[in-house]
C-alpha cells in the first residue's frame, strides 16, 4: 500500500508540475488542482498509514489511527477548493475582458512570431 | 495570561473578523456606515495593539489557548515583543491607508473594499500572533484571499492579467507550505512551533535530512512572500498594476514573510537545533544581496513611478534578509527597525506616487517630460522626502536604518560583501531618484502648456495620509533611541527562545489564568 500511494502522489505531482508549466491558464488551473490533490494524499499520509482504525474513540477499537492529518487534511481541502474555484472564475474574467488567455498575458500574435 | 492580556490578543483578531462578516452582510450599499467602521476598527485596533506593545515590553511570553485546548493539543496564540510590534506596524499603516482610500474614493471603485479590508488586517494579526505552523498557514490563506480581491478591486485588463500571475503564483506557494508542514509533522509529529522547536532539537540524526528539506521548503515559501530573488518577479507587476492605496497596504505583506523568516529560523531551526541550526543562512544571505541589487538597478531601469516604487520595496526587503540572514542579536535588532521604517516609507511612496499619477491624467505615472500638473510644488516635496528615507540619505530613518544594519553586521564574516552593496546601491538609488525626480519635476516645469484634470476628489486628505505616514518616519527618526531599544530586546529575546516554549508548553500557561 506504501508503494500505492507513494506513486500515486509522485504521479499527480509530476503531472501538476507538467500542467502548472505551461502558458495557457485553463492548464494551469488543472495543474494546480493537481498538485493539491497531491498534497492532499500526501498530507494524509504523513500520520503514517493504518487500516481499518478509527482515528476517535471507540469501544471496540485495538488502536487508533492519527486524527490530526484528518483534520488538516480537511482544511487544505477546503482551501484549495476555494481558490481553484476562485482562479477558474479569474482566468475566465481576464480571458474575457482582455482577449488573451496566456499566463504571461502576451497576446498570441506577437508570441508566435 | 492574565484575562485582561487575552482580551486584548483576541479582540485582534474578532473585531477584523466580525466587523468584516458585518459588512459583507448588513453594509453592502451603505458606504458611509462601511467607512466610519472601517476607519473605528483601524482606531481601536491601534490601541488595542499599543496596549499589547506596552504589555509585551515587559519581556514575558505570554500565550492564549484557543478553546482552552492546551498546546501542543490545540492551537496558541503567542504574544511576545515581535509580535506586539508588528500588530502596532499594521494597524498604523491600515489607518493611514484607509483614510488615503476613503479620501481619495478607491473604495467607490467596486464592492466590498471595506470588507476586504477588514478580512485582509484579520489574516495579517493572526499570522503574527498564531503559535501553530498550521495555523500560520490558515491565517497566510486568510491574508492571500483577501489581498487577491483587493488586488483586483477596481478591475481593468492589466490589473486581471497581473491578478492571474499574483494568485498562480501563491497557489503554488501554498501548495509548497502544506509540502513542508506534511513533512514536518511526518517527521516530528506536531506542528505547535514551540513543541517543534523541543523535538527538532531532540530529532535523531536520521531524521536531520528530512527536517532541513523542510526548513528550506519553509524558507523557499517566506522568500516567496518577501519577493526575495529569484522568487521576487511577481512583485513588480502584482504593486504597479493595482490601484495605490492596496499597494500601500501591500507594503506590510512582504515583511509577513520576512516575519516568517524570522520567527521560524530563530524558534524551531535557532541555535538549539544542532546541525539545523541556522541552515537556511548560507542560502538566504547570497539572496538577500542580490536582491538589494536588483531592486536598486530596477529602480533605475523603471518606466513608470509604480514600477520605481515596487522595486524600491525589493530592494528594501533585500536589506531587511540580509541584516536578518547573519542570525545574529546584533543584526537582528537593526532589521527589525529597518523593518518598521521599510513598511512606512513603501506606503508613503505608493501614496505619493498614486497622487502624482491621478494628477497627470493621460501622462500617468510614465517618467516623461509632461506639462506642469496641479499642486506639484507640494508633491515635490513630499517625492523628494519619500526619496530621502527610501534611499537612506540623512536626516529620515533610512540612513539610521542603514546606519544600524551596517552596524550590527560589522562582526559577521560577510561584512565586507553587506557593507560593500548596501553603499554601492544607496549611490544607484539616488542616481535613480534623482533621475525620476528631475524629470518629472524640474525638467517639466518648463513645458508650455496645462494639463487638463477632471475634478480630482478629497486632495487634502490623500496628500494628508501621505505627510502623515512621512510624519511617522520623522518620528521613527526622533525616537530612534527608544524604538532601536525595543528592537534590541526584541532580537535578544528571540534569539533566547527558552521563555517562549516555557510560555506555550507549561501547563501554568494554557488556558486563560
Amino acid at each position: 500500500m506504501e508503494f500505492l500511494i507513494a506513486s500515486a502522489i509522485a504521479v499527480l505531482t509530476a503531472a501538476g508540475v507538467y500542467l502548472v508549466l505551461r502558458r495557457r491558464t485553463f492548464p494551469v488551473v488543472l495543474g494546480l488542482a493537481f498538485l493539491s490533490y497531491a498534497i492532499n494524499v500526501f498530507l494524509f499520509a504523513m500520520g503514517r498509514l493504518v487500516i481499518d482504525r478509527p482515528p476517535l474513540y471507540d469501544k471496540a477499537a485495538e488502536s487508533y489511527t492519527d486524527p490530526l492529518p484528518q483534520a488538516l487534511v480537511l482544511t487544505a481541502i477546503v482551501i484549495a477548493f476555494g481558490m481553484t474555484a476562485f482562479v477558474v472564475v479569474l482566468a475566465l474574467r481576464s480571458y474575457l475582458e482582455t482577449g488573451v488567455d496566456r499566463v504571461d498575458g502576451r497576446p498570441d500574435a506577437e508570441a508566435d512570431q | 495570561m492574565s484575562l485582561m492580556v487575552s482580551w486584548w490578543v483576541v479582540a485582534s483578531l474578532i473585531l477584523p473578523a466580525v466587523l468584516g462578516a458585518g459588512m459583507v452582510l448588513l453594509l453592502r450599499h451603505r458606504l458611509t456606515l462601511s467607512r466610519f467602521g472601517s476607519i473605528g476598527s483601524c482606531l481601536i485596533l491601534i490601541l488595542v495593539a499599543a496596549v499589547l506593545v506596552n504589555e509585551a515590553d515587559g519581556g514575558r511570553v505570554q500565550s492564549y489557548a484557543l478553546g482552552n485546548w492546551r498546546a501542543p493539543f490545540g492551537i496558541v496564540l503567542v504574544l511576545d515583543r515581535l509580535s506586539a510590534m508588528m500588530l502596532l506596524l499594521t494597524a498604523v499603516l491600515a489607518l493611514i491607508v484607509m483614510v488615503y482610500a476613503i479620501s481619495t474614493g478607491t473604495d467607490r471603485k467596486g464592492w466590498h473594499f471595506h470588507p476586504l479590508f477588514q478580512f485582509q488586517l484579520l489574516g495579517l494579526n493572526g499570522a503574527f500572533l498564531t503559535g501553530d505552523l498550521f495555523n500560520l498557514f490558515v491565517f497566510f490563506e486568510v491574508l492571500l484571499i483577501a489581498s487577491y480581491g483587493l488586488m483586483l478591486h477596481g478591475q481593468g485588463g492589466q490589473r486581471l492579467k497581473a491578478g492571474v500571475q499574483y494568485v498562480i503564483i501563491n497557489l503554488v506557494g501554498s501548495t509548497l507550505f502544506l509540502v513542508a508542514v506534511g513533512l514536518l509533522y511526518g517527521v516530528t509529529g506536531t506542528l505547535n512551533m514551540a513543541d517543534l522547536a523541543v523535538r527538532v532539537a531532540a530529532a535523531p540524526a536520521g531524521d536531520q535530512g528530512l527536517i532541513a528539506a523542510a526548513a528550506l521548503l519553509l524558507t523557499t515559501v517566506f522568500a516567496l512572500k518577501a519577493a526575495l530573488v529569484p522568487l521576487h518577479f511577481w512583485l513588480p507587476g502584482t504593486y504597479a498594476a493595482t490601484t495605490g492605496a492596496v499597494a500601500a497596504l501591500f507594503a506590510i505583506m512582504t515583511k509577513v514573510g520576512a516575519y516568517a523568516i524570522i520567527r521560524t529560523s530563530t524558534l524551531i531551526f535557532g541555535e538549539d537545533a544542532g546541525g539545523l541550526a541556522f541552515l537556511t543562512g548560507p542560502w538566504l544571505l547570497p539572496a538577500a544581496l542580490v536582491t538589494i541589487v536588483i531592486g536598486f538597478l530596477g529602480m533605475f531601469a523603471a518606466r513608470g513611478l509604480r514600477d520605481l516604487a515596487a522595486w524600491a520595496v525589493v530592494g528594501s526587503m533585500g536589506t531587511v534578509l540580509c541584516a536578518v540572514s547573519v542570525f545574529t542579536v546584533q543584526a537582528m535588532g537593526p532589521a527589525l527597525y529597518y523593518i518598521l521604517h521599510s513598511t512606512l516609507v513603501g506606503a508613503a511612496l505608493f501614496l505619493i506616487v498614486d497622487l502624482i499619477a491621478q494628477r497627470r491624467a493621460q501622462h500617468g505615472d510614465a517618467i516623461t517630460l509632461a506639462p506642469r500638473f496641479r499642486q506639484s510644488e507640494i508633491l515635490s516635496g513630499l517625492f523628494f522626502l519619500a526619496a530621502i528615507a527610501v534611499v537612506g540619505l540623512p536626516p529620515l530613518s533610512g540612513f539610521v536604518g542603514k546606519l544600524l544594519v551596517l552596524d550590527g553586521v560589522r562582526a559577521a564574516p560577510q561584512a565586507a560583501w553587506i557593507w560593500g552593496v548596501i553603499l554601492i546601491t544607496t549611490v544607484i538609488g539616488v542616481l535613480a531618484f534623482a533621475r525620476a525626480g528631475s524629470l518629472i519635476f524640474w525638467k517639466s516645469a518648463s513645458v508650455e502648456g496645462e494639463i487638463e484634470l477632471r475634478a480630482l476628489r478629497g486632495t487634502r486628505g490623500g496628500i494628508g495620509a501621505a505627510a502623515a505616514l512621512l510624519l511617522t518616519l520623522a518620528g521613527l527618526t526622533m525616537l530612534a533611541g527608544p524604538i532601536s531599544r525595543y528592537t534590541a530586546a526584541t532580537a535578544a529575546q528571540l534569539f533566547a527562545p527558552g521563555p517562549y516554549i516555557e510560555a506555550v508548553l507549561s501547563p501554568q500557561s494554557g488556558g486563560r489564568r
